[in-house]
């Protein structure tokens, strides 16, 4: 049995995947509980969808992907700004627009003959071929995300359960949007190398939305986020080292499994209560 | 184009309870002067004058768009006056109705109150062991410290109205803005609510109270009615009066049976 756990970290490239998923799962797991609070699910999904152009160019040019990455979001950003400002249109449809728009762009340029590029490890990440830079950038962006969430916790609590009264208690909504947009991109870009940009948005979502269900305070919520994340990281990771499917999809699957089973655990104790 | 307006801040008093007045101008807690409000290009409320002195209880009355919620929205610095002057002593403190807040939001009753600590510490700093105890402190003088771990969404109406009242005590603010207290709460709930707001008048805190209950700001200190403008402001023996309500209400006023005085039609909902 412990051979049985242990094999698949005596290989450097599983073991990089390992420590890759733990970044990932503790970013995307505490981050994804404001995501949920804010009703930002069907936005960072976008955003992450959003930035296929520049992961392609960037892998065109032969640059960082992080690069790529972070100028398709800021792009991706300004273009749902301009098209939500569209008369009669509304934001969701804007953002739909432009979304549809990015993503077919990047499919095209990745998929012109002209080009080499690797359309489906854009699409669905290689959590299994991360550098050790790769892991240092994801370390460093995670830090970043959560020194800033601890931070800002008072002011996102605050502005989450009332925005009404927010300015009132110095707290004004705008800023701490504009914040919590900014850590949900940095995230995206953390997640995004992993997980490609389809997946990404099942580990910023999918722990958070398990953990709810399972919790009743914020802190408890985001603790049980960030383990189901890293928990559902490592038993992807098994899954596709045994059963040799694609790590993302595997990860992915897990977290979704993760958040059926904690509905299901919400619906027995609601019965037994009843 | 009208002079942009003003508001003038100044700290609130830190020794928490309230000085007697030197002159009865030094008393005043929170005034607007000519003030105008806008949202963009449109004026929703015009020429605004009025006074409220420490310790005074004053009902804000008006139809739903009438500019309640504006006017406190200028109160507490939200919203820059298009023309006028808004005089608010630091902060105010705003008690919200109950059903703008997240109910589904997973936080406790003490920590609501605790978001009242929030606005006295700089974005950086987390509410301390201080602060935790002025929380208790606060739910305590609603009568809720038992209940401070509950889930806020679970509690009844009464109870997180006083539990949002907890929060504005953490605040310390000196002047209070009420948004309809009253609204949905049994007697029982009413009753408690209205003890807490004469204790806190008592102790020198400044209460304006959006209301659509006619009967309750005849007990209050001041009037304050609205209808896109101010319509009239004073004692509730002067301005509570037919002309002046139906200036105010328009067709929602009616008549109460048995000699009662008259009331406002209840409202379907509530903007600005």
């Amino acid at each position: 049995m412990l051979d049985w756990l242990l094999d698949p970290w005596s290989d450097p490239i599983n073991l990089r995947a390992l420590v890759e998923v733990v970044a990932l799962g503790a970013t995307g797991g505490a981050l994804g509980c404001w995501i949920v609070f804010y009703r930002l699910a069907y936005s960072a999904e976008s955003l992450a969808h959003a930035l296929l152009p520049g992961l392609v160019v960037a892998s065109l040019a032969g640059a960082p992907l992080v690069v790529g990455g972070a100028a398709g979001l800021i792009v991706a950003a300004l273009a749902v700004a301009v098209a939500g400002r569209t008369p009669a249109i509304g934001h969701d449809t804007a953002v739909a627009v432009v979304v549809t728009g990015l993503l077919g762009l990047g499919a095209l340029l990745a998929l012109s003959p002209d080009t080499p590029a690797r359309l489906q490890e854009l699409l669905f990440g290689d959590v299994l071929g991360v550098t050790d830079a790769d892991l240092v950038l994801a370390a460093g962006l995670g830090a970043i995300v959560l020194g800033a969430l601890v931070v800002l916790h008072p002011s996102l609590l605050v502005v989450g359960f009332d925005r009404s009264s927010a300015p009132a208690l110095g707290r004004a909504p705008l800023v701490v949007d504009v914040a919590l947009g900014i850590l949900v991109a940095l995230a995206i870009l953390v997640a995004v190398q992993g997980l490609g940009n389809l997946l990404v948005v099942a580990v910023l979502v999918a722990p958070a939305a398990a953990a709810r269900q399972v919790t009743r305070r914020v802190p408890t919520m985001m603790a049980a986020a960030v383990a189901i994340a890293v928990a559902a990281g490592i038993a992807g990771l098994y899954a596709s080292f045994y059963l040799d499917t694609a790590a993302g999809a595997s990860i992915a699957a897990a977290l979704v499994l993760a958040y059926a089973a904690a509905h299901a655990a919400r619906a027995v104790r609601g019965a037994r209560r009843a | 184009m009208p002079d942009r307006g003003a508001v003038s801040r100044a700290e609130p008093d830190p020794a928490g309870a309230p000085s007697p007045p030197a002159s009865p101008s030094s008393d005043v807690a929170v005034a607007c002067e000519g003030v105008s409000l806008a949202y963009g290009a449109r004026t929703v409320l015009r020429d605004v004058t009025f006074a409220v002195r420490r310790g005074e209880r004053a009902a804000v009355l008006g139809p739903n768009g009438g500019g309640k919620t504006t006017l406190f929205r200028a109160l507490t610095g939200e919203l820059e006056p298009v023309a006028g002057r808004v005089i608010a002593p630091g902060r105010c403190g705003v008690v919200p109705q109950t059903e703008r807040s997240r109910l589904d939001f997973p936080v406790s009753a003490l920590d609501v109150a605790l978001m009242g600590a929030v606005s006295r510490l700089p974005w950086w700093r987390r509410p301390g062991r201080a602060d935790r105890a002025a929380a208790h402190a606060a739910l305590e003088r609603v009568g809720l410290d038992a209940m401070a771990d509950e889930t806020f969404g679970d509690l009844s109406g009464g109870q997180r109205q006083r539990v949002l009242l907890a929060r504005a005590l953490v605040q310390d603010a000196r002047v209070l803005l009420l948004d309809e207290p009253f609204s949905g709460l049994d007697t029982r709930s009413t009753d408690l609510v209205m003890g807490l707001l004469d204790d806190l008048a008592a102790e020198g805190r400044t209460l304006l109270i959006a209301t659509h209950d006619v009967d309750q700001a005849r007990a209050w200190d001041l009037v304050l009615c609205l209808n896109g403008a101010q319509v009239a402001f004073g004692p509730p023996e002067e301005t509570l009066t037919l002309p002046t309500l139906e200036r105010t209400y328009g067709g929602a006023i009616v008549e109460l049976p048995g000699g009662g005085g008259h009331g406002v039609l209840p409202p379907h909902h509530h903007d600005h």
